[in-house]
């Protein structure tokens, strides 16, 4: 049998295949992009201005997520930083793992854990309780009611 | 690099490449052995490992869903002296992914990124420096300094 190779740069059109590959390729770069901004401003303000490492605990996180700027900032750059991870890795197994089984099972176990941290992580963030009711009032951060 | 055929760095040499004579050192290629070969290992070596430690990360901000004192627990450990030089070591990473990161995009989409990989490289190895030293400085005075 003899295969036609298409002239280089022909229109993807005409070699007959799907553009996932390609997609996946542009998200790499875009996601790549903003997660500079996104990943640099998270260790800046948390690791760099005040206290840095010292202050983070409870109260820190509670005094962060009262404001929905920086919701919506973690989970993007949550689901930003997962995806672009997962792709990377897949890219990583598809090159090292040559038995079908092997990356097969690879992948399932890549896909599970991006699911678990990207629906865990998501629900964190918005069903995430400032003044717990039953918490020592100590470790809370300051606008919680005083009991 | 006039006559050269300079191929994209960040990615692995096709077979079908410089396969015209078979070179007597390993280092005789273009790719092999050259800063185009050593950041895109490095790319992938960070890149995994910032992906293995934003799972854990993820696991361990889910903690204020169960108490204040769980996490709270959970995070004195990332204050530890020996978590705090891991940290650097992890920001390290994390700042050379992202610079080397935009590199393959400007290599990728900018019409002269090709013909800069190597200066663009060596930026990529400058910015960090410049980048990490004030970094751990701070960091670490924060970390040992209580
Ligand atoms: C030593 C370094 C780091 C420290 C001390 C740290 C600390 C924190 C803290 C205190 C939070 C709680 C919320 C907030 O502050 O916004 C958080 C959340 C988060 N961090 Fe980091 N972080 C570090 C590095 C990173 C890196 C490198 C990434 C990305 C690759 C990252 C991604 C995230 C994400 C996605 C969340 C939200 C988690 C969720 O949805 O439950 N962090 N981090
Ligand atoms: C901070 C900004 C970041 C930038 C600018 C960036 C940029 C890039 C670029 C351009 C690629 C190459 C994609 C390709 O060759 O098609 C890549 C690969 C990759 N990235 Fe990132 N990235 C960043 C953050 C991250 C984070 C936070 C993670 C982990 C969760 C990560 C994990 C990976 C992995 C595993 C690969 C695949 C490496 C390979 O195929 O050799 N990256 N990144």
């Amino acid at each position: 049998m003899t295969t036609t190779i298409p002239a280089p740069r022909s229109p993807r059109r005409l070699r007959g295949r799907t553009n996932t590959e390609m997609y996946a390729w542009m998200f790499m770069r875009a996601s790549g992009v903003l997660l500079v901004i996104l990943v640099f401003t998270h260790l800046f303000v948390n690791l760099m201005t005040g206290d840095g490492i010292n202050a983070l605990d409870f109260g820190f996180v509670a005094g962060k997520w009262a404001d929905p700027v920086w919701q919506v900032w973690d989970l993007l750059m949550l689901w930003l930083a997962m995806l672009h991870g997962t792709n990377g890795l897949r890219t990583v197994i598809n090159d090292y793992a040559e038995r079908d089984q092997v990356r097969l099972w690879l992948k399932v176990g890549l896909y599970t854990a991006t699911t678990i941290t990207i629906v865990l992580g998501t629900l964190v963030i918005f069903t995430f309780d400032p003044c717990p009711p039953d918490a020592a009032a100590d470790l809370l951060p300051s606008f919680c009611p005083v009991p | 690099m006039s006559g050269g055929r300079a191929r994209t760095p960040g990615r692995p040499p096709s077979q079908s490449e410089g396969s015209t004579f078979v070179p007597k050192a390993p280092a005789g290629t273009l790719y092999r052995g050259r800063e185009g070969m050593w950041s895109w290992v490095a790319h992938r070596v960070t890149g995994i490992g910032l992906f293995f430690f934003l799972f854990a990360h993820v696991l361990d901000t889910a903690l204020v869903r169960v108490s204040p004192e769980a996490y709270n627990e959970v995070i004195a450990t990332y204050k530890n002296p020996i978590v705090g030089l891991l940290e650097v070591g992890l920001v390290a990473a994390l700042v050379f992914h992202a610079f080397n990161g935009l590199r393959i995009v400007l290599v990728d989409f900018w019409s002269k990124g090709p013909r800069y990989q190597k200066q663009m490289f060596i930026t990529v190895l400058v910015l960090w420096v410049v980048l990490m030293v004030p970094f751990t400085i701070r960091h670490l005075s924060h970390v040992f300094g209580g």
